[in-house]
């Protein structure tokens, strides 16, 4: 009983991570320029994509390649950000949602063109197969180092986000953009470098996901609605909202999923109706 | 349809507005389209009727998206309430009179709109986007988890209805539900346009144009909202409705994201705000879908993506207002 308790938990948070490493940019992003990004799924998926050609076309390594993949995918979302994104800052919402649904449809065409339709497999290394054995009780290695390398990550961005100048001046263009620019901050430029990063990050979320999500075409929509949730329930601007909201949700759709098959997602959804209807900026967002 | 400004200016305010909603002929048109597709292409009714479907929760869409300005990802909540509501009243209590079912689920979607729209329309921006989703998920969720009542993902089969008005039964064509889908289109198509120039669907695009505005007058704002809200849940319910009736046969995908998207998809390429953007952006993409996309899915998806972002940046007003434009251009160049 402890055991699957024990299992549950891990492979929630594991997956609680995934979501974290994809949504987080996604977060920024959207506290930064209010820009409603839901071609966010696809740069994950590019990730994944990117990360198993890199393995099998180059024979690189699994972590190198994750690695450069999300750099690679870091650095082409940069012209993008440049020639669309940038052209519909000031546009409302219904414009950034078409555009972004139009890149959606013109990614997953293009990738199901080249990769087709089925599910990619990757293999990951000797040491990430198989199970950890603690002494007390065995687990999933990958689970484990999907922890480690969530962990890792969080405390990296709440050292760059709080400790750093570039943070500071992050958080301060989220608070109150007009401002940061009266203060000298080139917000154009510190958004262009913010959406390459969370770009990046989302790649890396999609690599590290496709030994526990799959990995097929439709990745870029089928686990946006849970990126937005993400976003719309942790606060958009708030690394410490995405982190909470990421985790929570990840157990409590992996218990579901375990627990409770068949209804466990309504309820996932009918929390996340009734937390935004009592705060609509989520839990940690600025009203 | 909108008169230019220099003949705005020439007579009295009170007559261009009593003017801009009169009947002009081209209004017409799409009638009479889709009345010679009844005689000109018996083969194709039955795509003729999902097409008249879709156009009819397109248009419910534009009384919300264009008209409001509500940006709604969870349109495809009320078009799978009609459905199911209409479907469930056939399948499982065997009430077969098409009329009142479709009225049924007209209602229940009203309903259902009435409720999540008074609790949502408080909000705007990126949590009223979410909020809308949710919903509409969320009722997908109860549909997949209530499987025993809706048949869950392998559909809701066993959806028999008695002849239309007791007399006209269903034959292979479709031609009976084409005539019946048309008929439906045409009376709620009448009730929108009546809306839409109505002092009450003026003060809606008030709100679209400026909120604040419109707090500062006095409008009732949230009130108003709700209620256009309801309207279009109730449309979009009746196009639901239609769609269990004449498939005979309704699956999760009535409540799906992917119907959400697509809805507003095919109204923003239509045009959005004006009515008749339903009229054109429904057909267009059905008939061109139909064509293509089973023979390359890929590149219909990649044309798609790639029309939606051109209209965003280039053609914000849709083929209407493409087609608007070459009228101009075609008028100027006359002496």
């Amino acid at each position: 009983m402890l055991n699957i308790a024990a299992g549950i938990l891990l492979d929630g948070l594991a997956y609680g991570m995934i979501l974290f490493i994809i949504s987080v940019g996604l977060s920024v992003t959207m506290g930064l320029m209010g820009f409603v990004n839901l071609a966010h799924g696809a740069f994950a998926m590019a990730g994944g994509y990117a990360t198993v050609s890199l393995m099998q076309g180059l024979g690189l390594p699994f972590l190198p390649a994750l690695v450069l993949g999300a750099v690679l995918v870091g650095l082409a979302s940069v012209p993008l950000e440049r020639l669309l994104y940038a052209r519909l800052y000031r546009a409302g919402e219904l414009d950034q949602v078409l555009l972004t649904i139009g890149l959606v449809f013109m990614a997953i065409a293009v990738f199901t063109f080249f990769y087709g339709p089925a599910p990619r497999p990757l293999q990951v290394p000797a040491f990430l197969r198989g199970s950890v054995d603690l002494g007390f009780r065995s687990l999933a290695a990958y689970r484990l180092f999907m922890v480690v390398v969530g962990a890792l990550l969080v405390a990296a961005l709440w050292f760059g986000f709080e400790r750093t100048r570039l943070g500071a001046m992050i958080r301060a263009a989220v608070d109150n953009r007009r401002m940061a620019q009266s203060v000298g901050i080139d917000v154009d430029r510190l958004f262009t470098l913010t959406f390459a990063v969370g770009s990046g990050l989302a790649a890396l979320g999609g690599g590290l996901a496709v030994n526990i999500l799959g990995l097929t075409p439709t990745f870029a929509t089928q686990y946006l609605v849970f990126f937005l949730i993400v976003v719309a329930v942790g606060g958009a601007g708030s690394v410490k909202g995405a982190v909470v909201a990421s985790l929570v949700l990840g157990i409590t759709d992996n218990a579901g999923k375990y627990l409770y098959p068949d209804g466990g997602a309504f309820f996932i959804y009918a929390a996340t109706i009734a937390l935004l209807v009592a705060r609509p900026a989520g839990l940690y967002g600025r009203e | 349809m909108a008169a230019n400004s220099a003949d705005a200016a020439a007579e009295t305010a009170a007559a261009y507005l009593l003017r801009r909603h009169r009947w002009h002929w081209a209004e017409a048109l799409p009638w009479l389209v889709a009345i010679g597709v009844f005689f000109a292409f018996p083969d194709y009714l039955a795509l003729g009727t999902q097409i008249l479907i879709w156009v009819l929760f397109t248009l419910s869409l534009d009384l919300v998206l264009g008209y409001a300005g509500v940006v709604t990802l969870g349109h495809a909540a009320f078009f799978g309430t009609g459905a199911y509501a209409a479907g469930l009243l056939s399948a499982r209590l065997g009430w077969g009179e098409p009329i009142s079912a479709l009225a049924f689920g007209a209602l229940c979607a009203a309903a259902v709109g009435f409720v999540s729209g008074w609790v949502l329309l408080r909000y705007r921006g990126l949590t009223l986007l979410m909020l809308t989703l949710a919903t509409s998920i969320m009722l997908y969720e109860l549909g997949n988890a209530r499987a025993d009542v809706t048949g869950g993902f392998d559909g809701l089969a066993g959806i028999s209805l008695k002849p239309l008005l007791g007399a006209f039964d269903y034959d292979l064509y479709g031609r009976t539900t084409y005539a019946y889908a048309l008929a439906v289109l045409f009376v709620l198509f009448l009730v929108a346009r009546r809306i839409v120039w109505s002092p009450f669907g003026q003060a809606v695009i008030g709100i679209r144009e400026n909120v604040r505005r419109m707090h500062a007058l006095g409008s009732p704002v949230h009130r108003r909202l709700v209620t256009i809200y309801t309207v279009a849940a109730a449309m979009a319910g009746a196009a639901g409705a239609l769609h269990a009736q004449t498939n005979a046969f309704v699956t999760l995908g009535a409540l799906g994201f992917e119907r959400s998207a697509t809805v507003v998809v095919l109204l923003v390429l239509g045009g959005t705000g004006r009515l008749y953007g339903a009229f054109l952006g429904a057909p267009a993409y059905l008939l061109l879908e139909d064509l293509l996309a089973k023979r390359s899915p890929e590149y219909w998806e990649f044309g798609v993506g790639l029309a939606l972002v051109l209209a965003v940046l280039f053609a914000r007003r849709g083929l209407l207002g493409l087609l608007e434009d070459a009228g101009r251009a075609l008028a100027r160049r006359r002496p």
